[in-house]
């Protein structure tokens, strides 16, 4: 039990993707103009991150280590990633057009977002991911957890950024600093909120 | 075939369109690496190889892939080049492979080299995406090495590993400095762009103005002859 909420607030909080290891700034970035977006883009990459390791980890730890091809990773990896966006993407046109509707467009691009490339990398590395969970061994079911926490980690930073971009929107400022300086000068202060977990 | 402006292509992928300052692409390498001056030009030299290689590959094949599934193939060439700068880093450069860490394999999905192959070497010959390649590589690589350097200097109080002296701000090593830094270069890099585009636009005025003079100069000269 202290080992689960251990995942879940390092993963959330200590570790978090966005503003502490610095995957997925792009959508993180474009995609955080207005709430619901971002909420939608949010969920979006937790459910493809959470499979993803479901799919990946099996992958990597029975069929490529056996076979002595580690190095095939990241061609392998990212053509799973690619072709589970794509079924995603067929289902839910199929089974529940509503939730199509309001992920669909975020779902192609989900495919070039690092954080889930990321999350499949980091968690076939368990020397790190010990030293970064503080759990003893490495399975299936902590890889699987720890993608899925990851992943509401990311939408709470890019829920947050989402608040705070609609609140400069309205303000008055410089036309150099408008767009992208101001958006990362606001990351900076909520990476300054993260920052304060991992005193 | 019409024929590729070399000059055009260096001028606009090292300052004009650079990739990081001006196009803000690849950000999470460029947030992640920035705290010393080193990892810049390691990574910037990685993904000036894979962008090379990838584009002039692309190019040779842009007749070849059919349309429709042209994005998992130029995916695919990528991850190829990226896994032989994986395996050469390790075998050769041990350390910087190491401190590159997860952001090595995370080229594939750099949004840089996907965003060149979509909208340069797929419509252009082999040497001019090359050129872009390489430009582009430049480009990003002189963005993070600088930024790196600022970060080093005022976070570290060294740079390229030399210490200069005792003084660090914290602030500036931390994940929090990495996104200030990086909103302060783009708005400095943007208020840069457009002071120059103020004097060339002065200068151009000046020049038609000396012009309009010169002709009238001109024609009352020769109503005198």
């Amino acid at each position: 039990m202290a080992e689960f909420i251990m995942i879940i607030v390092s993963a959330v909080f200590i570790n978090n993707f966005v503003v502490v290891q610095f995957l997925g700034i792009c959508p993180f970035l474009g995609v955080s103009k207005d709430f619901k977006s971002a909420l939608g883009m949010g969920l979006a990459v937790t459910f493809v991150m959470t499979i993803t390791c479901l799919i990946t980890y099996p992958i990597y730890v029975y069929v490529l280590t056996p076979l002595k091809i580690e190095f095939l990773e990241i061609i392998v990896f990212i053509f799973v990633i690619a072709s589970i966006v794509q079924m995603i993407e067929m289902a839910l046109k199929k089974f529940s057009p509503s939730l199509y509707n309001a992920m669909g467009i975020y779902l192609p691009l989900i495919t070039t977002n690092c954080a889930v490339l990321g999350v499949a990398e980091l968690v076939i590395d368990e020397a790190q991911m010990i030293s970064l969970l503080g759990i003893s061994s490495m399975n299936m079911g902590v890889a699987v957890l720890y993608g899925l926490f990851a992943g509401l980690g990311f939408t709470l930073a890019i829920v947050i950024m989402s608040g705070l971009r609609e609140k400069i929107t309205r303000l008055p400022i410089n036309k150099h600093l408008k767009g992208f300086p101001i958006a990362m000068i606001a990351a900076c202060f909520i990476a300054m909120a993260f920052f304060v977990f991992s005193v | 075939m019409k024929k590729a402006n070399f000059k055009k292509i260096a001028v606009d992928g090292v300052v004009a369109q650079n990739p990081t300052l001006k196009l803000v692409l690849g950000t999470c390498p460029t947030l992640a690496l920035t705290t010393m001056a080193m990892n810049g030009i390691g990574m910037g030299a990685a993904v000036t190889f894979v962008l090379i290689c990838s584009n002039v590959l692309i190019s040779l094949l842009r007749s070849v892939i059919p349309n429709q599934v042209r994005i998992p193939a130029f995916v695919l060439i990528i991850a190829t080049f990226v896994t032989i700068v994986r395996l050469v880093m390790d075998k050769l450069l041990p350390d910087l492979y190491e401190s590159l860490g997860l952001y090595l394999p995370l080229i594939v999905v750099n949004c840089i080299i996907l965003a060149r192959a979509e909208s340069f070497a797929s419509k252009n010959g082999v040497l001019a995406s090359a050129a872009d390649g390489l430009f582009m590589g430049l480009g990003f690589t002189l963005a993070l090495t600088l930024m790196g350097a600022v970060r080093e200097i005022l976070g570290a109080g060294a740079i390229f590993g030399i210490v200069l002296w005792d003084f660090q701000i914290g602030f500036f090593a931390s994940s929090s400095g990495a996104f200030f830094t990086y909103g302060v270069f783009i708005a400095v890099f943007s208020l840069c762009q457009s002071l120059i585009q103020k004097k060339r636009a002065k200068k151009e005025y000046q020049l038609s103005m000396a012009s309009q003079t010169l002709d009238k100069v001109c024609a009352t000269d020769e109503e005198v002859k």
